[in-house]
């Protein structure tokens, strides 16, 4: 039997990440869990991402809108003196979920580079809207005096909001696992490889893909929940289009359209950014070549490196033209 | 709200608008053509500023800077065609999305360790500081009537290589249909490098003109950008007239909008908080028009014929 790489590394990163609270408590190393805890947010983040862009082939240049959406509920909430947590968990996925309804059917009716600019432009509007919002700090952003309280859980504290997100991110994978294989998920698999085909199979590819694209917006806004629990604070910056570009790198870079893809992303961007702002405090200028080289010479990600050598995964419409 | 700021405003609006289009003109081409999505193209408009700057402080003449500037750009716009964009040319936008993506890390962070992170002030070209009278009543900066002069030329010269010369002929057939294009014997590769030059020096040209207005530091090619990809989707991509006028569309409405939008929403509503509520809504009017146009027309207002 051959050993497969990829599972073997899938299964010590979840060990690790399982086991790594124990080890920042025995090595009083709190700043650990933190770290981790972020990768694991961001890592949620690009696997909602990933739902529609590796699965479903569509771009969108404009997610972390819905990961500021998510923060800011937590923000807006605190600030209107509601307290408890379950109205953060609510009302985050019901305001992305409409407001994903309503882009998403807008976005949907382009393709390609337009679907591209036209979520970046939703994003940017996003943006200075947040800016305008003055009461939550506008421009500068504003702190969030407590975390989500859910029962016992107090998500603002390191050990349980690193569970949280290591359970959460399970979950959505699993989640991602049972949809990508289900009827849902080859339609949306499908209509990647070829639009008119999966139409003319009677489909409407249209719905199909608005759903798709509301999970995604939701399960972006739980990571925003996290992330607003995480840094108590929140700014207009999570919306700013260079986050939505670092969400297309996490995705891009782990493997585009596999289940653990993104949280490897998430883990190894994140990871040589730290690693690269220790040496040197010029640390884009290497990531920016390091990121052009991954995409020259790594097609498939990292996951896709190691990957037994099989027919590449290459986006459909460059197969039929 | 008197007459005359409105026309000052619809100037400003102008003159940003032939910027927008130095930057638009260029990417227009190099995405018609080329089919590539260069999110690079902010850095060249960033790294012309940085060339004008440093040129004038070298020669002491900032019109020389700025000429020193173009030719700059240009080379550094085919250094960058031949190491790295040459080969993402066959592969889907995300792959270039991302390539360019690490191209603005590594120009900004450059910037940052040739330059520093402070801005550096560039001054006016000493024959072009101060006002000149348009009209009685009307008085305009001077440096800001020459980027509009500039940027109109730039634009009638563009026009006539477009549609009265060979290259341009083949411009437009590759805009059209790229594979007919090689297929019929023209070395394609060299025409994209070309094109890819001449929108470099172009954004090269719109970065060392705005230059003395605007503070040269890292990072502010960032916000041109994501503009010139409005103007160039409202446009129709490959096209250079849908450039035109969607440059000049965007610019006047972000500018008058800017400046108006916030007072008029003021009196509508005499509200404490409409001065910050018109402020996000002009920031937003472009993105709100482009999702507009892209909603009626998915393909833009005036896509190139034949695809």
């Amino acid at each position: 039997m051959r050993v497969d790489l990829r599972l073997l590394l899938i299964l010590l990163v979840v060990a690790c990440l399982a086991l790594l609270p124990v080890a920042a408590l025995l090595a009083e190393e709190p700043y650990w869990m933190r770290f981790w805890s972020r990768i694991m947010i961001l890592g949620l983040a690009a696997a909602g991402l990933n739902l529609i862009l590796g699965f479903g082939g569509l771009v969108s240049f404009g997610h972390a809108m819905y990961v500021a959406i998510g923060a800011y509920t937590v923000g807006a909430l605190r600030h209107h003196g509601v307290e408890g947590g379950l109205p953060d968990i609510l009302v985050a996925l019901g305001a992305s979920a409409g407001v994903g309804l309503l882009i998403g059917a807008i976005c949907l009716r382009t393709s390609g580079i337009f679907f591209i600019m036209i979520t970046l432009a939703f994003a940017q509007m996003t943006y200075f809207f947040f800016v305008s919002l003055e009461q939550y700090g506008g421009d500068d952003g504003m702190r969030i005096a407590s975390g989500t309280q859910l029962g016992p859980l107090h998500l603002d504290d390191t050990l349980t909001l690193y569970y949280s997100a290591f359970l959460l991110l399970c979950g959505v994978i699993f989640l991602t696992w049972r949809l990508v294989n289900a009827r849902f998920g080859m339609v949306i698999r499908g209509a990647r490889s070829n639009e008119q085909r999966m139409a003319a199979l009677g489909i409407p590819v249209f719905r199909y893909r608005l759903t798709a694209y509301v999970i995604s917006a939701m399960i972006c806004a739980l990571a925003g929940v996290l992330l607003a629990n995480l840094t108590l604070y929140i700014s207009p910056a999570y919306t700013h289009w260079t986050r939505s570009g670092e969400l297309l790198i996490m995705v891009i870079l782990g493997g585009l359209g596999t289940l653990f893809g993104p949280v490897i992303g998430a883990i190894v961007l994140l990871q040589l950014e730290d690693l690269l702002a220790h040496i040197t405090q010029h640390w884009q200028l290497f990531l920016g070549p390091i990121l052009i080289l991954v995409v020259l010479f790594a097609r498939g990600g990292l996951l896709g490196l190691l990957a037994p050598r099989q027919i590449s995964q290459r986006p459909a419409e460059e197969i039929d033209g | 709200m008197s007459t005359t700021l409105l026309l000052i405003q619809t100037l400003n609006g102008l003159q940003f608008g032939v910027m927008l289009f130095l930057m638009a003109a260029g990417l227009t081409l190099v995405f018609g053509i080329m089919n590539l999505v260069n999110l690079a193209h902010g850095s060249l408009y960033m790294m012309g500023a940085y060339f004008a700057a440093a040129a004038t402080s070298w020669t002491g003449n900032p019109l020389l800077g700025i000429a020193l500037a173009i030719p700059a750009a240009l080379i550094l716009g085919l250094l960058v065609e031949l190491i790295t964009l040459r080969t993402l040319y066959q592969r889907d936008h995300l792959d270039q999305v991302l390539c360019t993506f690490g191209l603005i890390l590594f120009f900004n962070e450059l910037a940052r360790v040739l330059w520093g992170s402070a801005a550096i002030p560039m001054a006016i070209p000493e024959s072009f500081t101060g006002f000149v009278t348009i009209i009685p009543g009307l008085i305009y900066p001077k440096w800001r009537l020459a980027i509009i002069v500039v940027g109109l030329l730039v634009a009638l010269l563009l026009y006539v290589l477009i549609t009265h010369t060979r290259l341009g002929m083949l411009i437009r057939a590759g805009a059209s249909n790229r594979a007919m294009v090689g297929a019929l014997g023209v070395n394609i590769s060299l025409l994209f490098t070309l094109v890819f030059g001449l929108g470099a020096a172009l954004a090269g040209l719109a970065g060392a003109m705005v230059a003395p207005l605007l503070s040269v530091e890292p990072g502010m090619g960032d916000p041109i950008l994501i503009l010139t990809f409005v103007v160039i989707v409202i446009g129709g991509i490959g096209s250079i007239r849908g450039a035109f006028i969607a440059s000049l569309l965007v610019g006047l409405i972000d500018t008058v909008g800017r400046a108006f939008l916030p007072a008029l929403l003021r009196e509508a509503f005499q509200t404490q908080s409409a001065n910050t509520v018109g402020a996000a809504l002009a920031s937003m009017l472009i993105y709100i028009l482009m999702a507009a146009v892209l909603f009626f027309r998915p393909r833009g207002l005036f896509p190139p014929k034949g695809r």
